[in-house]
């Protein structure tokens, strides 16, 4: 359809080979604080596109992702954890069998993440699409607490509230990006086909959408599984990377910064949700000096703590004032639109 | 062959009774009309017969099976397309999406067939554009494929919505006052259109339109509502000089 189709896709490649070279930069040259901060870039890339597939593509507005972080999280690190290493952590219950028997390599405990955390999203779906509207973001707000309670309660399978400890740190750039790229790569072609079409339909309006054969509530089952499939595995190599693992990790606040992201990219938009991640990623940690005492020459500032939060909402407020859509609104970037920009032509449509 | 029969349709709503024991026949091929004054429980057939409501009393049969309590999208699947009184097009998405879409729930691809673009999903996605072109052809709006549906004016919005209708594969059409707010030029030429698609497309219509004069020269039969109940039915010649038709649409100039 597109004349420009073999410039374009010869841009992504070029430009997945560029974002290669960096990491490899990164990785040989980069501080071990900048790699974090480039893993949990990508982690929450991740996180933030699978999130805003179901919120912002498919326009359902709900609140689960930190349920569904927190299942491919205790999956993938129950998985890669050795039977000794699970003898020595579960002190007060043993772990159940056969999970205490099983250890399986990292991209086979991601991948079961992925199906397990999709699994439950499956089942959740059910009673949550019967609910529509601020019952469907309070349904799915009470599951993430559920998930919690229930981490919390298990202990011969969770650890409980001592949580799971000792977890290898196989999450690298390589991972973390890798899967990132895929994610995005798989999520965008989902989102360009005909069922794509059919999401954002759903959003836009549900009735009409029924009358031209659409089944909404297959259509929203399907983008709220593939986005729980996702959102487990960023939370698997979330696992590998920080090496600890609690239910207090798992509290609303992830989904809530979560939302922010997408928000601020532009519900809808999955370069958006990319651009916005990154962004909230690294500015809070470049943002973090605020906290810190400052001289600023003629006076000294005390270190406030919380300072950098709020600095921080108010550059949200004014996104949210001056851009109400988000950065990007529902608009996507593309090849087209920045050699568009550009003025360097490309054959029109 | 008869497409479609309704039989003692009942609608209420809490004490109203929207609809009261409402009987349809039509013959495949055929053009019907539905009129009457505002608030006659038009739209609300229309409702029930595309699986927005369920009838509180009665059935439906489309080709003989029943169709009442189906939702809509089953029902759309089984042949019957619909138009909204107020149009009702996905705005953010264009034109030739728009008509896409209503291939969507005929394609075999799986959804991950979809999104690894496999042989089947790429010939159907072919299948898709150029079917949405020709019938962005038929009605008239192959030039504005590419832009959003609705920067476009009034009438080619009507138009587009007609052509996502079509998209579903419809035996049975069922327009909701598909000539409101064009003017006489327009009005023309949609009559033109839908006779036009009803050879092509081997269509039955069912429609429902306040402009007599479309409505007298485009139906075959005629049917007329007022509170909910049928007062006459017949050719267009016969309801123009039916005395309880001319009252009941006098009566809602005076109400007016
Ligand atoms: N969902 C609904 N809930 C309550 N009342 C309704 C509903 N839909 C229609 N009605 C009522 O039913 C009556 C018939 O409406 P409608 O079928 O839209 O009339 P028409 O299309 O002939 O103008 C009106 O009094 C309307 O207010
Ligand atoms: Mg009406």
């Amino acid at each position: 359809m597109d004349p420009n189709h073999r410039r374009n896709q010869l841009l992504s490649i070029g430009g997945t080979a560029l974002l290669a070279a960096l990491l490899y930069a990164a990785n040989s040259a980069g501080s071990d604080y900048t790699i974090r901060i480039l893993n949990n870039c990508a982690i929450f890339i991740i996180l933030a596109v699978s999130y805003n597939l179901i919120n912002g593509v498919t326009g359902q507005f709900s609140l689960e992702p930190n349920a569904f972080v927190a299942i491919g999280a205790y999956t993938s690190a129950l998985l890669t954890l050795t039977p000794m290493e699970k003898e020595i952590s579960f002190i007060i219950e043993p772990c159940i069998w056969p999970l205490s028997v099983i250890s399986v390599p990292f991209a086979v405990s991601l991948l079961a993440a992925g199906i397990v955390t999709a699994f439950f999203g499956f089942l959740m779906g059910f009673p949550v699409f019967r609910v529509r509207g601020d019952y469907l973001a309070i349904v799915t707000l009470g599951f993430g607490e559920v998930v919690r309670v229930i981490a919390n309660n298990t202990q011969s399978i969770t650890n409980g509230p001592l949580g799971l400890k000792g977890i290898a740190d196989h999450t690298n750039l390589w991972w973390s990006w890798g899967l990132a790229v895929l994610t995005v790569f798989l999520i965008a072609r989902m989102v360009r086909s005909s069922y794509g079409m059919a999401m954002k339909a759903i959003k836009y309006d549900e009735a009409a959408a029924e009358a031209v054969g659409i089944n909404a509530f297959w259509h929203k089952m399907l983008a709220f599984t593939t986005s729980a499939f996702f959102e487990g595995i960023g939370g698997g190599l979330l696992a590998h990377l920080i090496t600890t693992i609690s239910p207090t990790l798992f509290t609303f606040f992830l989904t809530f910064n979560l939302l922010i992201i997408i928000v601020a990219g532009g519900l809808g938009s999955i370069t958006g949700s990319i651009l916005a991640a990154i962004l909230v990623t690294w500015g809070g940690e470049a943002l973090r000096f605020l906290d810190e005492p400052m001289d600023l020459g003629l006076f000294e500032i005390p270190g406030i703590p919380g300072m950098r939060m709020v600095i921080f909402s108010l550059i949200l407020i004014f996104i949210m004032i001056f851009a109400r859509h988000g950065i990007l609104g529902t608009r996507e970037f593309s090849w087209n639109w920045l050699s568009g920009k550009l003025g360097i032509g490309g054959r029109p449509r | 062959m008869i497409l479609l029969t309704a039989e003692a349709l009942t609608m209420r709503f809490g004490g109203l009774v929207a609809v009261n024991d409402f009987n349809l026949h039509i013959e495949k091929g055929e053009i019907v009309g539905l009129i009457g004054p505002n608030g006659a429980g038009k739209t609300t057939v229309f409702n029930m017969i595309a699986g927005y409501y369920t009838p509180s009393e009665g059935v439906i049969r489309f080709r003989d099976s029943v169709i009442s309590g189906l939702k809509a999208n089953r029902i759309t699947k089984a042949g019957i397309a619909r138009t909204f009184q107020n149009i009702r097009l996905f705005s953010e998405l264009s034109v030739i999406e728009n008509v896409m879409i209503g291939y969507h729930c005929r394609i075999r691809s799986s959804f991950f067939g979809a999104t690894l673009r496999l042989p089947l999903y790429r010939r159907e996605e072919k299948m898709m554009v150029d079917g949405a072109m020709k019938l962005l052809r038929e009605v008239g709006l192959e030039e504005v494929a590419r832009e959003r549906s609705t920067s476009l004016p009034y009438g080619k919005q009507r138009r587009l919505e007609l052509a996502r209708a079509l998209a579903t594969g419809p035996q049975l059409l069922l327009l909701d006052e598909p000539a409101a707010g064009m003017n006489p030029n327009e009005t023309q030429e949609l009559l033109e259109l839908i006779l036009r698609l009803r050879t092509d497309y081997d269509l039955t219509v069912l429609l429902i339109e306040h402009d007599m004069k479309f409505v007298m020269e485009i139906c075959e039969r005629i049917k007329v509502l007022d509170y909910g109940t049928t007062i006459a039915e017949g050719t267009p010649h016969e309801i123009q000089n039916n005395p309880r038709v001319i009252e009941a649409y006098l009566g809602e100039v005076q109400r007016a």
